[in-house]
């Protein structure tokens, strides 16, 4: 096998393994788009929010250290203990919750009937509270995240040996083996899962079952006595937690910073691709997407077009999607009456 | 009391289709524009200018493009940025290619290539809808960004890939550059937002508009009743690029004066253009006024009551702002989804009964 082939397959892996990742947020949206009706633009920040706050209980932070010492003029900025991991995440899942809890409260229930675009304003307005929530609480600096189950039990970093050992007998002389991110495999597993329990949550529980009747009609699950309030409350809380393990992934390969909510913006492309509707469509949409860029970006962007084509190339290919197909590859056909 | 219309006899159509029927109205109105053009140039420095002037009337200017359509015609964009980038590269590149011709056709000019690009990128508009535009508008975002850093023609090969003003002058007069006036970049611009508002008002309540708003409110329905969508929609936004391009092209030219592409015209430019006109009130000329004149007074009066008075470092503030914004967008939908042109309708209908409420 010639070279330039295996480096192509190997941009071809590192683009599934990033599609994963899109694929990841693009999960959350699903999910309170199913069940509500709402395009939860602050999907992104949700999961910024929650890798922030995940860092800053490991670290024992004080939360809004920072506007507490100007107004008061003190000088307090840890509570001086590391927490766990797994406390950590245990709290931080609490704290999604209860963030769940307030957008519902004091947001959506305030906004039931309203046209679906006035929802998607007000979750752009979300967005821009929780960010400037996130940076007050914890500070806007760049942190590291490591999330370790025990003493020398951590998210791996750097590639994988093993894959590059297996594979460098492919190519001649000059080829190494493919290089893969240790902690993109991690997370494909853990999507893998993550979506394995969602559809088993959905399709065996009874909460799960609610919420699909809530999906499928409002009114009706109303009238068989389905409480939307804690069904809209459940999602938002569930996409808060998928909002958590995709920051842990994204913060733990690339940092916890504002940059992260931007990935979320990758998501919007996924979805419009697989469908706004279809928890398989996130994940063929995110893959597509994912290779599709990096193969592009290899092949077309970095020789001839001056690189960092994968800023655009995802909107511009859902974009030439959407005109062919309008309800993506999964999604419901979209029927309009007057 | 102060406020009424009784004893006004409108004995003609054209006095009683006129944009401000009301007398008192009207003469607010002259008012207002007096102060602007005979008052305000004469008592101006550059803090107020560059700060709250300048801002205000460029964003003004977009927020009535976005308004027409989003507000009008209801195709949500949040391509904003892109096309105020693409006025602004089209104002340099016609800058620095026709050093002699006045700045004003380079503007107007500017905007209409912007309108150009505009209709190319609402051609999706035909085919999809609601989000699923808003979010193919974001491509327009990100693609066009991505062209004016990565292709060297569009800032003429400068190695710092920035674009630089050069002095440019109309009538003799310097408004471009840092030689400029204060009261000469001011006045500059005020022509521009005041014959946009007039423009913009008289399309919107003439036949395009109420094609538009047709459109807008149930787009089948308007088809039937003999709307066609590809004129309404690639007008709207045709006509909403050309403001977003001049008000690019300004903030460019007159305001900044030199850009980098990425920080001037993020995806944040989009979001706070869209935030304005929300706040401000959907489909409505006067609430892009309301909305800008907020937007850009808000930061400027944190700062002052957080920094100066308060004493806090500047990047609390700049986060509080982000709170106080994300929050008052929610707000605003919920309380008032017209936003503050409708605060003002509910106040003068409130005044013409004052002080007697029956």
């Amino acid at each position: 096998m010639s070279e330039a082939f295996l480096y192509t397959v190997e941009v071809f892996l590192n683009g599934l393994m990033a599609g994963v990742l899109y694929a990841l947020v693009a999960l959350g949206f699903v999910l309170i788009y199913k069940a509500s009706g709402i395009f939860n633009f602050a999907q992104g920040v949700m999961a910024l929010f929650a890798a922030m706050t995940l860092v800053g209980f490991q670290n024992g932070q004080v939360p809004f250290a920072h506007l507490i010492n100007a107004t008061f003029g003190l000088h307090v900025t840890n509570f001086g203990w590391n927490l766990h991991s797994v406390v950590a995440v245990f709290l931080t899942v609490l704290v999604m919750i209860l963030l769940a809890w307030a957008v519902q409260r004091f947001v959506f229930r305030h906004l039931v009937g309203q046209e679906p675009i006035i929802l998607f304003m007000a979750t752009i307005g979300l967005a821009y509270f929780l960010e400037g929530l996130a940076d007050l609480m914890w500070g806007s600096e760049i942190k590291t995240l490591d999330l370790c189950w025990s003493a020398g039990h951590c998210l791996p970093q750097g590639g994988n040996f093993w894959i590059e050992d297996m594979t460098a007998g492919l190519g001649g002389e000059g080829f190494y083996g493919f290089f893969i991110d240790s902690l993109d495999i991690v997370a494909a597993v853990v999507a893998m899962v993550l979506v394995a329990a969602l559809v088993a949550f959905a399709q065996y529980t009874k909460q799960g079952r609610a919420m699909r009747a809530v999906a499928d009609d409002h009114q009706a699950a109303l009238s068989v006595g389905v409480s939307l309030n804690f069904i809209w409350i459940l999602v938002w809380s569930l996409a808060g937690f998928v909002a958590l393990v995709a920051g842990i992934m994204w913060g733990a390969k690339s940092g916890v910073q504002f940059s992260l909510s931007l990935i979320a913006l990758k998501a919007l492309p996924v979805l419009m691709l697989g469908g706004f509707t279809s928890i398989p469509g996130a994940i063929v949409g995110g893959l597509i997407i994912g290779v599709g860029e990096k193969l592009f970006e290899f092949l077309i962007g970095a020789p001839f077009l001056g690189g960092a084509t994968e800023n655009w190339f995802a909107y511009m290919l859902a974009l030439l999607f959407l005109v062919f197909r309008p309800q993506g590859l999964f999604g419901e056909k979209i029927i309009e009456r007057v | 009391m102060f406020y009424r219309e009784a004893g006004e006899f409108r004995t003609t159509y054209k006095e009683d289709s006129q944009t401000f029927p009301i007398r008192f109205d009207r003469w607010r109105y002259y008012f207002v524009l007096f102060v602007a053009i005979c008052v305000i140039p004469f008592m101006v420095n550059d803090y107020w200018v560059n700060s709250i002037f300048l801002p205000f009337l460029i964003y003004a200017i977009a927020a009535i493009g976005l308004n027409i359509l989003v507000g009008y015609c209801g195709q949500v964009s949040l391509g904003t940025g892109g096309f105020m980038a693409v006025g602004a590269y089209a104002c340099y590149k016609l800058m620095t290619a026709f050093p002699d011709v006045s700045m004003f056709i380079h503007v107007i000019l500017a905007g209409v290539i912007t309108a150009g690009v505009g209709m190319l990128f609402g051609l999706p508009s035909l085919r999809i809808k609601g989000f699923y535009l808003a979010v193919a508008t974001l491509a327009a975002q990100f693609f066009l960004v991505w062209l004016f850093n990565r292709v060297p023609w569009f800032y003429n090969y400068s190695a710092s890939g920035q674009i630089n003003a050069p002095e440019r002058d109309t009538f003799g007069i310097l408004i471009t550059g840092p030689n400029t006036e204060a009261w000469a970049t001011y006045v500059f611009c005020l022509i521009f937002t005041v014959v946009s508002a007039i423009i913009a008002r008289n399309l919107t309540r003439g036949s395009v508009g109420r094609k538009w708003m047709a459109i807008r409110d149930m787009d089948i329905a308007a088809e039937i009743i003999g709307v066609n969508p590809l004129t309404a929609k690639l007008s709207a936004f045709a006509i909403s690029s050309f403001f977003v391009g001049i008000s690019g092209a300004l903030f460019f030219s007159v305001y900044l004066g030199a850009v980098e592409v990425g920080e001037a015209f993020g995806i944040n430019k989009s979001f706070l253009v869209l935030f304005m006109i929300i706040i401000g009130g959907l489909g409505s000329i006067f609430g892009s006024f309301a909305g800008a004149a907020f937007l850009v007074l808000l930061p400027v009066a944190l700062k002052v009551v957080g920094v100066d008075w308060l004493g806090w470092p500047t990047d609390i503030v700049a986060h509080l702002q982000l709170v106080i914004v994300g929050a008052l967008i929610i707000v605003f939908l919920i309380a008032e989804p017209h936003g503050i042109a409708q605060l003002w309708r509910v106040t003068k209908e409130k005044l013409r009964l004052w002080p007697f409420p029956h």
